[in-house]
């Protein structure tokens, strides 16, 4: 889970989700508690679907 | 043939002690096998590390290598051995593929030689140079200059333009087509092959890690806040969130992460996750470490000892978060 997702590609990663920013990868301080916590989920769930997910290759789960 | 230390000069001893130009000797020679060194490592570095304590030399030389494998690896075992518990500069010689390179270039200076014997008239003189001038404790020059294989530090130096004026001379001249020499050579990437997926994540244990400098107030193990040497890991079981975590990395704005640590590894969201019995295990370490400027080699190492402890515990897969 990273927000510069080519240097998560060219160390090899093979599972990348992209992320919001840099120091707050996985929350967004301009948002409300609420929306906040629904992005945060939304972002960790789609990385552990992504572990459930083959792949071949370093793939993005956007 | 097990070790054996020898008062004065064998073999190519001979003539390297004929390159120090007088201004060092050749105190004595180890011989070995480089079969029996392989075959009975832990007894003959002892014996060989012994025989140079008592010697006491200023320098050590190991070598050179060229590209035999076994010998390569010889050489850089002892040398690593002598830097690390005696202390004293350590130089060998290698072809940049030999197998020993990797175990000593970090520690050791190691000329580039060519593949075979054949190279030893240039390989010599080359590693003559470098132990004089280490006798004499002249600081050595870039790798480039001096010859030796770079070993991956950086050095703060004073030039006579600003990094900016550099940069901008280096744009000027690609753009151009025309040589230039970066002063920040990038590593080479390893391909990963990927790891199968998880069938059942319902009975999955996951474990979080971040490269993003999380770590508990005070930061009790002084992970570095950059080029960090170490990582650390943290029983956070009982916890339902981060608190009393913040972070150290000194490579972004630390208010957001500050104010909910969770927001660079999502330890809450995770736990909601396994009450919810959508995965079956939030595994209650939590291993972090800095990413601003730390090695790849650095990386690796990291990542394979806490990838080794987690298979261990049992773990089935990890999300890494990083800034």
């Amino acid at each position: 889970m990273a927000t510069i997702t080519t240097i998560s590609e060219s160390v090899g990663a093979n599972r990348i989700v992209p992320t919001v920013a840099i120091p707050y990868p996985i929350g967004n301080p301009n948002l409300n508690k609420e929306d906040e916590h629904t992005l945060r989920k939304s972002l960790v769930k789609k990385a552990l679907d992504a572990l459930t997910t083959e792949v071949t290759e370093p793939t993005h789960f956007e | 043939m097990p070790p054996e230390y020898r008062p004065g000069k064998v073999g190519p001893a001979v003539g390297f002690e004929g390159l120090l130009k007088g201004e060092g000797e050749v105190i004595g020679t180890i011989i070995c096998g480089d079969n029996y060194f392989n075959e009975n490592k832990q007894e003959v570095m002892g014996m060989i590390l012994n025989s140079i304590r008592e010697a006491s030399p200023d320098v050590f030389v190991a070598g050179p290598a060229f590209n035999a494998g076994r010998y390569g690896v010889a050489c850089a075992e002892i040398s690593k051995k002598v830097a690390e518990e005696l202390k004293i500069p350590v130089i060998t010689g290698m072809y940049l593929e030999n197998p020993g390179l990797d175990i000593c270039k970090g520690i050791a200076y190691v000329i580039s030689t060519s593949d075979s014997a054949g190279g030893m008239r240039k390989a010599l003189p080359l590693m003559a140079s470098l132990t004089e001038k280490l006798v004499k404790g002249i600081e050595l020059g870039a790798p480039e200059i001096d010859g030796y294989i770079a070993r991956g530090m950086r050095k703060t130096l004073f030039m006579e333009k600003r990094g900016s004026q550099r940069a901008v001379e280096m744009l000027i001249n690609r753009l151009q087509g025309k040589p230039f020499e970066t002063e920040m050579p990038m590593p080479v990437f390893d391909v990963v092959s990927p790891a199968a997926a998880i069938k059942d994540l319902r009975n999955a244990t996951i474990a979080l890690c971040t490269t993003g400098g999380i770590v508990p107030k005070g930061n009790p193990d002084r992970i570095q806040s950059a080029s960090a040497q170490k990582w650390g890991k943290y029983d956070v079981g009982g916890k339902k969130a981060l608190e009393g975590f913040y972070t150290t990395h000194g490579g972004y704005d630390p208010i957001y992460a500050n104010e909910i640590p969770d927001r660079v590894a999502p330890w809450d969201i995770l736990k909601e996750f396994e009450a919810e019995g959508y995965i079956g295990k939030a595994f209650n370490w939590f291993y972090t470490t800095t990413g601003t400027g730390t090695s790849v080699g650095k990386s690796v190492e990291f990542g394979v000892q806490i990838g080794a402890e987690l298979k261990a515990a049992g773990v089935d897969c990890v999300l890494l978060t990083s800034t």
